[in-house]
């Protein structure tokens, strides 16, 4: 049954009994959770609940941090990404991360673009050009920075600069997206439009987002998870989450008596 | 009442529930009043119901626009959400339970000077239960009482066979006096307009059932009724 699951086309990672320490603090407690293909699934709860640090365990960000434990199963595509001789390199390009700021590198929009298919060795230079042109088209950017694409990347608002980061992550190919609360730093202008792209993104991509912003998850994606002192309260579909949640602890933090 | 964090949402809630208790007094006050103009024959008290309907009518504007600011400003979810939503919907309910008690007011003023065909016996019956029925199920909406929902819901059925009951005999009389029939179809629509408020409660029921426990139930389950009248 199991086994069935897992070789099902629509499931991209599956987590099963994650827990994770930072040295003797147990952050996360026996997460199991099934991240479905073409899918935006949001992360919700409070400062501290865990779920940044869940979805810094998806493409292996914590391992940059001394003293971490992981223990259990994060399967990508039915592959576990915690082995032995895993490429990071290449399990970053796969799952690409978008941050709360904005962080463009200090080099012009077009080198922020090119630089991960460069280093990846990716074509020629009409091929990286065309890449860059296909991949700020996807972020709805393309026409704000054409006709200056050797401007520096922080010569653009923070919409903007989150957009371009976006871009980035495009460029290398990857399969899913990490978003850690791309939208905190926005106004609600750029918020929306990142919001439209997400729907427009997930079409072709798995997102995954954190965000403290409980709206938001209400209504950019497909599925939301409560977390809640490092523990998963509650899975299931948005719709679900917000008009009839199971548990009392997610009516709790959704109706704002918790948190 | 919850933490600081929703006192807008409860301030805003607490406010639309004061309403709607408020709306159901007035119901049942227009109810007690529409009874009492048949029985007395008082047109006086037929206009007064009448014109309180406007009132009536003007609190589920009134309720519904609170409950659309909550929403816009609020952004409720889940049970408040539920809440939101079943109190629309019956607000709906209430105010056409105040067009039936309009309707039989309506009816004393056209039956004009004409005797009543027979002494009332059951409509005073119905009355009472819908009074009962509608007091019942507001206060099963403000409690989340689903088996006090439920309990109301399935009076329906006594409701219901006291229509019967009326509808028979009425035309029963008919058929006996023709001359009769224009007194007994008045009765008949003042006991149509009770046997409706019935079904108003019952949908106000599946209403508390929804607040409860998020699930859609149909509580109006019951076997057919008599001339596909009910």
């Amino acid at each position: 049954m199991q086994r069935m699951k897992e070789t099902k086309a629509e499931l991209k990672i599956k987590v099963k009994d994650l827990n994770f320490y930072y040295g003797p603090i147990k952050a996360l407690n026996e997460i199991s959770i099934d991240i479905q293909t073409c899918e935006i699934t949001a992360l919700i709860g409070p400062s501290g609940c865990g779920k940044s640090t869940f979805l810094r365990c998806l493409n292996r960000m914590n391992d940059t941090i001394p003293g971490v434990l992981v223990e259990g199963e994060i399967l990508l595509d039915g592959e576990d990404i915690y082995r032995n001789g895993m490429d990071l390199a290449l399990l970053r390009q796969r799952v690409g991360m978008v941050f709360q700021k904005p962080n463009p590198f200090p080099k012009s929009i077009f080198d922020n673009v090119a630089y991960g298919p460069r280093i990846l060795g990716a074509g020629n230079k009409h091929e990286i050009e065309e890449l860059v042109e296909e991949s700020l088209k996807n972020v709805a950017l393309w026409d704000e920075v054409k006709d200056s694409l050797n401007k520096d990347a922080f010569e653009l608002s923070l919409g903007e600069q989150q957009r371009l980061c976006l871009a980035r992550v495009l460029a290398v190919y990857p399969e899913v997206i990490l978003m850690d609360e791309p939208c905190s730093a926005l106004d609600p202008i750029a918020t929306l439009k990142i919001e439209v792209l997400m729907q427009d993104l997930k079409k072709n991509y798995t997102i995954v987002i954190v965000t403290h912003n409980m709206q938001q998850a209400a209504r950019v994606s497909d599925r939301t998870g409560l977390f809640w002192l490092g523990e998963l309260v509650e899975f299931g579909q948005t719709d679900q989450i917000f008009t009839r949640p199971r548990e009392e602890r997610t009516e709790d933090y959704v109706t704002g008596r918790l948190g | 009442m919850g933490s600081g964090l929703r006192a807008a949402l409860d301030r805003g809630l607490l406010q639309i529930e004061e309403d709607l208790l408020r709306m159901r007094e007035m119901i049942d006050r227009a109810l007690s009043k529409s009874l009492k103009s048949l029985v007395d024959r008082d047109t006086a008290l037929a206009h007064e119901v009448i014109d309180e309907d406007k009132s009536i009518n003007n609190l589920r504007y009134k309720i519904e626009e609170a409950c659309l600011a909550l929403i816009a400003t609020q952004q409720p979810t889940a049970s408040d959400l539920r809440m939101i939503m079943a109190i629309m919907s019956v607000v709906a309910d209430l105010e056409r339970m105040g067009d039936y008690a309009a309707g039989i007011s309506k009816t004393v003023l056209r039956m004009g000077d004409e005797p009543l065909l027979k002494p009332l016996i059951d409509i005073p019956k119905m009355v009472d239960l819908a009074r009962t029925m509608l007091r019942g199920s507001i206060q099963a909406l403000l409690d989340h009482d689903v088996p006090r929902a439920r309990e109301i819901a399935s009076r329906d059925d006594e409701m219901d066979h006291l229509y019967q009951a009326i509808f028979d005999e009425l035309v029963e009389i008919m058929a006996r006096k023709p001359e009769s029939v224009h007194r007994a179809t008045y009765l008949l629509w003042c006991a149509h307009n009770l046997e409706r408020i019935g079904d108003r409660v019952t949908n106000i029921a599946e209403r508390v059932v929804f607040v409860s426990t998020g699930d859609f139930k149909d509580l109006n389950i019951k076997e057919e009724g008599i001339g596909g009248l009910n």
